[in-house]
């Protein structure tokens, strides 16, 4: 847990629970961030710190401006989010490069290479280029906290906003690190004005943007003698060019090698690159996903190798980089073929009740990012695209304009509470303003549930649990003009799939809000909840019940001759049996036996 | 694995609560004087899918993810997993086994079978192959999600750190009010594997 610490305290953190350690005792004082794996939790570790604020925003964008805005007003000021939060909040980044920072400004991009729980595999190094902000990477939790007290201090000495980035396996690696006190904040909160610093008008933005030319330059002269960035020479016959999580493999995979460290990858220190490859035989330059430093270094003409013997894609593990380097590794055993095991939506799920439904009425699902996109997985597989936070509903209706008149009725949209306020609202709106007819359905089951369970606007709850005004969803869809808001219980699969038929048919804008909470929230787990039970005597062994896909509902095959045994027909081959240790109690099971099989269970 | 180092490999169902036992192993590496690394996947992968955990000690750990073929020690909380990840564990480490069956989808759908041979081919990976009923220990205890601490006490045979360490790890890992609950159930797993089984797996 993370709390307050005495001195020469040590503690095993994850990446994110440094970096929440290393903002607090550099004295940050706001913090906003949307939720997003693998960068959640350095929010919720934040949030028990004493002598901050920190908040979750609707989504990134905003998150950006709110710690921009408490920069402007002399404080340190943090922004986390994933890699792809990065891209919604590219606006005010690539502006705030330019107005540069007054109390010390840090933005966390935790990227995803291999995609263990995003939509694409992106290398937010890019963005350091392009929006010419440093960027820090560590390669493990100690650095995680370091680097993060020198991205305040780096951030106030050149006047700009500093990326801290990390990537799984720093954010979600736990390491050993020792704690310290909180420093003092470096001067007090107050804002004066300043508008050719923060007016960016064309006559002041053309200034700055000379200034952020010239402070690329510095911080690129600062990257030749970064003690962050460094030569360990070893056996000179290997020279190995990283940084990051890659670091570690490096070191694991080749402990004699030399190798040049880096912990700031954005400027690069071109006079190091050319002083370590004068140095060794053979340069290697070992990075995940793109050849971001490998571009530089043969840029200065250094004959170096990365992506020709690395893979581009996916992420590196000790193995991959000595495979790559050295040729050859030691064999392992070859994988067990075994069943696959995808995730799945939870027992109790509300979201498999809509899914069930939205099966069955044969239309294109534009699909959203949340635990509901599992749905697009088998037996359900009612989900046909997923593209972006709030992408499902101008998918809808671009799809519905493309079709014309054949399209009505065929296409809707499904969009979780979270993510329709994240970034839904405006293409809402968009479908009232442009004559759109797409049913948009808003699947709130009061939590942010993907990430593990956060509060949004919606939930009627803070980051730190204190309660808020709720956003009334259904309010909301009307004031933005659309007049059929209809409010379902998605257990309620029938009941549900009626007011599907009818809003889907309708050709005017229609929501459908399916409103049950989250199984996985703790006042529906503490709630007292049946047990179901498939009565055997009674079960025909029709399946109908493993449509629903749930994780609780087994089917038990027969031995030859059980089904006769057990006084059933011949050709039965099994039965439904529900797992007592996994039923939630939802009730959507029940109504779709027609043998009355499934009972609530009797101790 | 020696006294000084090792890697450790678990593999589990997402809800079986293998990231809290790793969480506990991990401290107690830590308050033994390791350096230690651990890396987990959060997130999707949660919902019920294959979860997995890389924990290392040793005097100084640099990958935070353990190699194929390079494991002391596999604790699979279901014996599919075990099967899935048993190319991690190095020649002649130790897998150790609950023997609950979660049955994936595919199987619980009906398309698929359990595999029959499972526990076979479990002991076909190493001569140091432990099946363990966590569940059977943790209803016992009429505590189902105890299943993960049963687990880590049966893996305590295997690691060289004494066994005052893991309450200890336990009262940082846990909410007071559950330790009493967890540390029995870490009893009970322990007392699932001979005492002298640790001593010949080094």
């Amino acid at each position: 847990m993370s709390v307050p610490a005495k001195k020469e305290e040590i503690r095993l953190l994850s990446g994110n629970e440094a970096i929440a350690r290393g903002a607090f005792e550099a004295g940050v004082k706001v913090a906003s961030a949307y939720p997003g794996t693998p960068s959640t939790e350095i929010l919720e570790n934040l949030i028990r710190y004493e002598g901050l604020y920190a908040e979750w925003a609707p989504n990134e964008k905003v998150a950006v401006e709110v710690a921009l805005g408490a920069s402007m007003g002399g404080v340190r000021a943090l922004a986390a989010m994933k890699h792809v939060g990065v891209n919604v909040a590219a606006d005010p980044i690539f502006t705030a490069s330019y107005t540069g920072v007054r109390g010390g400004l840090v933005i966390v991009t935790a990227d995803d290479p291999e995609l263990h729980s995003s939509q694409n595999e992106q290398d937010n190094r890019h963005y350091a280029v392009a929006a010419k902000i440093p960027m820090l990477e560590p390669s493990d939790s100690f650095e995680a906290k370091a680097f993060t007290h020198l991205a305040f201090e780096l951030s106030e000495r050149f006047d700009t906003p500093v990326f801290l980035r990390t990537t799984t396996r720093i954010s979600h690696a736990k390491g050993v690190v020792p704690l310290a006190e909180p420093a003092a904040p470096p001067f007090r909160p107050g804002f004066s004005r300043d508008p050719a610093k923060w007016v960016m008008l064309p006559a002041n933005a053309r200034r700055r943007h000379v200034l952020v030319e010239e402070r690329t330059r510095a911080l690129a002269e600062f990257a030749e003698t970064f003690d962050g960035n460094r030569i360990e020479w070893g056996d000179r016959s290997l020279g190995i060019v990283t940084a990051g999580v890659s670091y570690q493999y490096v070191r694991e995979a080749f402990p004699e090698a030399s190798v040049l460290k880096l912990g700031l990858v954005h400027p690069l220190p071109s006079k190091l690159f050319r002083e370590f490859a004068a140095g060794v035989a053979r340069v290697v330059v070992v990075e995940e996903l793109d050849p971001c430093i490998e571009t530089h270094v043969k840029a200065l003409g250094i004959p170096a190798q990365g992506k020709e013997i690395l893979p581009i894609v996916g992420e590196f593990d000790p193995r991959i980089v000595r495979l790559g380097i050295a040729g050859e590794a030691t064999p392992v055993r070859i994988p067990e073929t075994v069943p696959q095991r995808p995730p799945n939506l939870c027992p109790g799920c509300p979201h498999r009740g809509l899914f069930f439904a939205l099966r069955k009425l044969k239309v294109a699902v534009t699909g959203d990012i949340g635990c509901y996109t599992l749905a697009a997985l088998p037996p359900l597989g009612a989900m046909d695209s997923c593209v972006c936070m709030g992408a499902s509903i101008g998918n809808a209706h671009g799809m519905e304009k493309a079709l014309g008149p054949e399209g009505a009725g065929k296409v809707v949209a499904v969009i979780g509470d979270s993510t329709f306020l994240h970034s839904g609202i405006t293409g809402l709106l968009n479908i009232v303003y442009n004559r759109g007819c797409s049913t948009v359905i808003l699947l709130d089951n009061r939590t942010t549930a993907m990430t593990g369970a956060q509060e949004n606007p919606a939930t009627g709850k803070t980051l730190r649990g204190d309660p808020t005004r709720r956003l009334d969803l259904a309010a909301l869809c009307r004031a933005l003009g659309v007049e059929h808001v209809y409010t379902v219980n998605p257990h309620d699969t029938e009941g549900t799939e009626s007011v599907l038929r009818r809003e889907i048919g309708r050709p005017e804008p229609s929501v459908i809000i399916t409103e049950a909470p989250c199984a996985l929230l703790s006042e529906h787990r503490k709630a007292k909840r049946p047990v179901y039970e498939a009565i055997p005597d009674l079960c025909a062994g029709c399946k109908a019940c493993g449509r629903l896909g749930c994780p609780a509902i087994e089917w038990v095959s027969f031995a030859p001759g059980e089904a006769a045994a057990r006084g059933k027909k011949a050709t039965q081959k099994g039965m439904a049996r529900i797992n007592p240790l996994l039923c939630d109690g939802c009730d959507q099971c029940p109504p779709l036996c027609k043998w009355k099989a499934i009972r609530e269970r009797k101790e | 694995m020696s006294a000084d180092r090792g890697d450790v490999f678990l593999a589990g169902v997402g809800g079986q609560g293998a990231l809290l036992a790793s969480e506990v192993l991990g401290e107690a590496f830590l308050l033994s004087g390791h350096d230690v690394k651990k890396s987990e996947v959060h997130g999707m992968a949660q919902r019920g899918g294959a979860v997995t955990t890389h924990l290392r000690f040793g005097p100084k750990v640099y990958s935070p993810l353990i190699e194929p073929g390079k494991a002391d020690l596999l604790i699979a909380f279901e014996k599919i997993e075990g099967l899935r990840f048993a190319h991690y564990l190095r020649p002649g480490g130790v897998l150790l086994v609950n023997a609950q069956e979660i049955l994936p989808p595919s199987v619980a759908t009906g398309g698929e079978r359990y595999p029959e041979d499972a526990t076979e081919r479990l002991a076909a990976v190493t001569g140091r192959f432990y099946l363990v009923d966590a569940l059977a220990a943790a209803l016992a205890m009429r505590e189902v999600r105890a299943v993960n601490m049963v687990m880590v006490g049966a893996a305590s045979r295997f690691l060289p750190l004494p066994e005052s360490v893991y309450g200890k790890a336990l009262d940082r890992c846990l909410p007071e009010r559950l330790v009493a609950v967890n540390l029995r159930a870490f009893r009970a797993g322990r007392a699932l594997i001979p005492p002298d089984a640790g001593a010949a797996a080094r």
